[in-house]
């Protein structure tokens, strides 16, 4: 067990190496370049390889380019660099490449604020890219929560073939903590199936029982076809018609297969809680802080803290919903899954938002108030 | 070396494009290069972009990758240097590398990666019908440029070459021959090798241009070139107009896959 001071950022890259992340491309962008920093330093160290790509394009870009020739990749970057990456984000998610992309929110739209905390892409993460496809977006809460959760999103992209989003945040990305981080031998990884039959057999895109289809290495021989066109079993482009749309279908339904397993909620003074914070990553910290208050006060308050927020946790925030008084949620957004929350509450308890959007993590003092006007209404 | 055509996808053909589109010829140059310079097929990958010539690797038996807009370099840069062993080629048309992609150009070029780029230049964007390209040389017509082009074209071979690129050649789809031989100087090449390959587009930019059919575009190449050796013993009066074709730039410089290999090793101690 090694005990370090470590930021979260620093937390990220040291777990994608753990999770065996061989190759990244990235660009300068704060607050994340802290990420392609560790990276350009350890992972020649590894035997891995670092680029500094002349664009956010191109590094995204670059990273599915590498995950085809078969290595772990990884590129991070935040909220301006991101809108750039969608186009081949949504390429990776079509054409099924595994990749993680790390997202330090800092506060928009536009340039912003470059160094303050947010949380205004989670809709972005979701549907950033054109058409329907299928995402996945994680969201730590901690330094340790950083390197865990990056770790995950490694195995989850493996095993699924979609890419993954770690979405954190300036808060979670900068802040430094104490971490023990678990040795190399004790983390389960997981990695892309691939396959060893002949490769007259090789059907690229027809999926087993998982929804997931094996994947070949370029230049293993199997000799197939990428495309982001529509395509068939095969790789090769189609036409409109059902074979379009059973390819969509089942690029969905392998993830909605996997909902239940991915439904992740971590709690904190939920057992009796008659009122729930819903928060996550950096803002759930001082909604933790918000919910110790308030039992101080004997209100009876509880964290509810989503890891997985795409999918969205429809199953627990249902139960949720039939097991509170009401529902306090707290985001540095002016309310992006606030909308989810009443989504699927559907009005069965209040639902009521505190969002900050000027660069500042909400405190816990002002959470506590709005948390003591839903237990005045509720 | 045996026959080429046991590269191709013969399941796929015939292609989308165009009767009289000179993309078959350049793509049949391409194939032969590979073949002549004994390429192992399972270990050649080809990435193309978005555009005509971008849907070149869906018709030809290797792993091929048929990526986003002005891209391929971008995803082939990723691909090599994740592994080294791979032979690379890209293919891709001159709205895709010379315009939306041309940051991926120069910047590729710079770096020295070894990748065999071939662009399909038509002078034209072709999938869209006939928008005026980087490529369309000024005053010629196009479906966005309906009075005229008032833009100046690139010289793609001078640009590459000023970026850093250390193996510039141009060919045309007439002189099928000298673009293969220089395909396979290309891909023998260690670092980053740029073949311009000029082909007609007789549907659009043909057309709208009055240009004749895909024959008379084919003899326009001819007698509107020069070769290399050739031009060096002409006066410029007689230069006038005329394009430069064969191999316009050779050089050596640090390759960056194998710069990368040697920093690995530095590091970790092995040397």
């Amino acid at each position: 067990m090694t005990v370090r001071l470590m930021q979260g950022n620093e937390a990220c890259a040291e777990g994608a190496i753990a999770a065996g992340m061989r190759f990244f491309a990235g660009y300068p962008i704060t607050p994340s370049t802290e990420i392609a920093e560790a990276l350009a330093e350890r992972l020649p160290q590894v035997g891995g390889k670092f680029i500094q790509m002349e664009d956010e394009i191109a590094s995204m870009a670059a990273i599915i380019g590498a995950s085809l020739a078969g290595v772990k990749s990884m590129t991070a970057t935040s909220g301006p660099g991101f809108s750039l990456k969608q186009e081949n984000l949504g390429f990776a998610s079509f054409c099924e490449v595994p990749c993680v992309v790390v997202n330090v929110q800092r506060a928009g739209p536009s340039t912003g604020l470059p160094t303050s905390p947010a949380q205004g892409d989670v809709m972005q993460a979701r549907w950033g890219t054109h058409g329907d496809h299928p995402i996945i977006a994680l969201c730590p809460w901690s330094v340790r929560e950083a390197f865990d959760l990056t770790v995950e999103s490694f195995n989850l992209s493996e095993a699924l073939r979609i890419p993954v989003i770690l979405l954190t945040d300036e808060v979670v990305g900068h802040m430094r903590e104490r971490v023990e981080l678990p040795p190399a031998g004790e983390l389960t990884l997981i990695d892309r199936k691939r396959p060893d039959g002949p490769r007259e057999s090789y059907v690229p895109f027809r999926a087993g029982s998982d929804g997931v289809p094996l994947m070949a290495d370029f230049g293993a021989g199997y000799r197939y076809h990428v495309t982001g066109l529509t395509h068939d079993e095969h790789g090769f482009p189609v036409s409109a018609g059902p074979v379009a749309g059973a390819l969509l279908e089942r690029l969905h339904a392998k993830l909605e297969r996997r909902r239940d397993d991915l439904d992740r909620v971590a709690t904190l003074e939920m057992e009796d809680a008659e009122f729930a914070v819903f928060a996550y990553g950096g803002a759930a910290r001082s909604a933790a802080a918000a919910v110790r208050l308030a039992r101080a006060e004997g209100l009876r308050a509880g964290l509810f803290r989503p890891q997985v927020i795409w999918p969205f946790p429809d199953r627990s925030v249902s139960r949720l919903a039939g097991k509170v008084r009401g529902v306090l949620t707290v985001e540095m957004n002016l309310g992006q899954l606030h909308a989810e929350v009443q989504r699927v509450v559907c009005g069965r308890v209040p639902v009521v938002h505190f969002g900050r959007v000027d660069g500042e993590l909400p405190s816990p003092r002002d959470i506590l108030a709005a948390l003591k006007e839903v237990a005045r209404s509720g | 070396m045996g026959d080429f055509r046991r590269l191709y996808r013969h399941h796929k053909l015939p292609t989308i494009w165009c009767p009289g589109c000179g993309h078959g010829i350049v793509l049949g140059a391409v194939l032969r290069a590979v073949d002549e310079a004994g390429l192992d097929q399972d270990k050649t990958c080809v990435v193309s972009g978005i555009g005509c010539a971008s849907r070149a690797p869906g018709y030809i038996d290797f792993d091929t990758l048929h990526t986003t807009h002005g891209r391929a370099l971008a995803f082939a840069t990723g691909l090599k240097l994740a592994k080294p062993e791979l032979k690379v080629i890209v293919v891709t048309g001159d709205g895709d590398c010379a315009a939306i992609g041309g940051n991926h150009l120069i910047h590729a070029a710079r770096r020295n990666i070894e990748l065999t780029t071939v662009v399909f230049n038509n002078n034209v964007y072709g999938m869209t019908s006939g928008q005026y390209s980087p490529m369309t040389p000024a005053g010629k017509l196009a479906s966005t440029a309906p009075y005229g082009n008032l833009e100046r074209s690139f010289d793609l071979c001078e640009l590459v070459r000023a970026a850093g690129g250390t193996y510039v050649a141009r060919s045309t789809a007439y002189h099928a021959r000298l673009l293969k031989d220089l395909i396979v100087r290309g891909l023998t090449h260690k670092g980053f090798a740029f073949i311009e390959a000029l082909t007609q587009c007789p549907t659009y930019y043909g057309r709208r241009n009055r240009l004749g059919a895909a024959p008379d575009m084919l003899a326009w190449f001819k007698e509107n070139s020069v070769t290399i050796q050739a031009a060096d013993k002409l006066p410029p009066e007689q230069l006038a107009g005329k394009m430069t074709l064969g191999e316009l730039h050779s050089s050596e410089a640090p390759e960056y896959t194998e710069e990368y290999a040697k920093l690995t090793a530095r590091i970790r101690g092995d040397v």
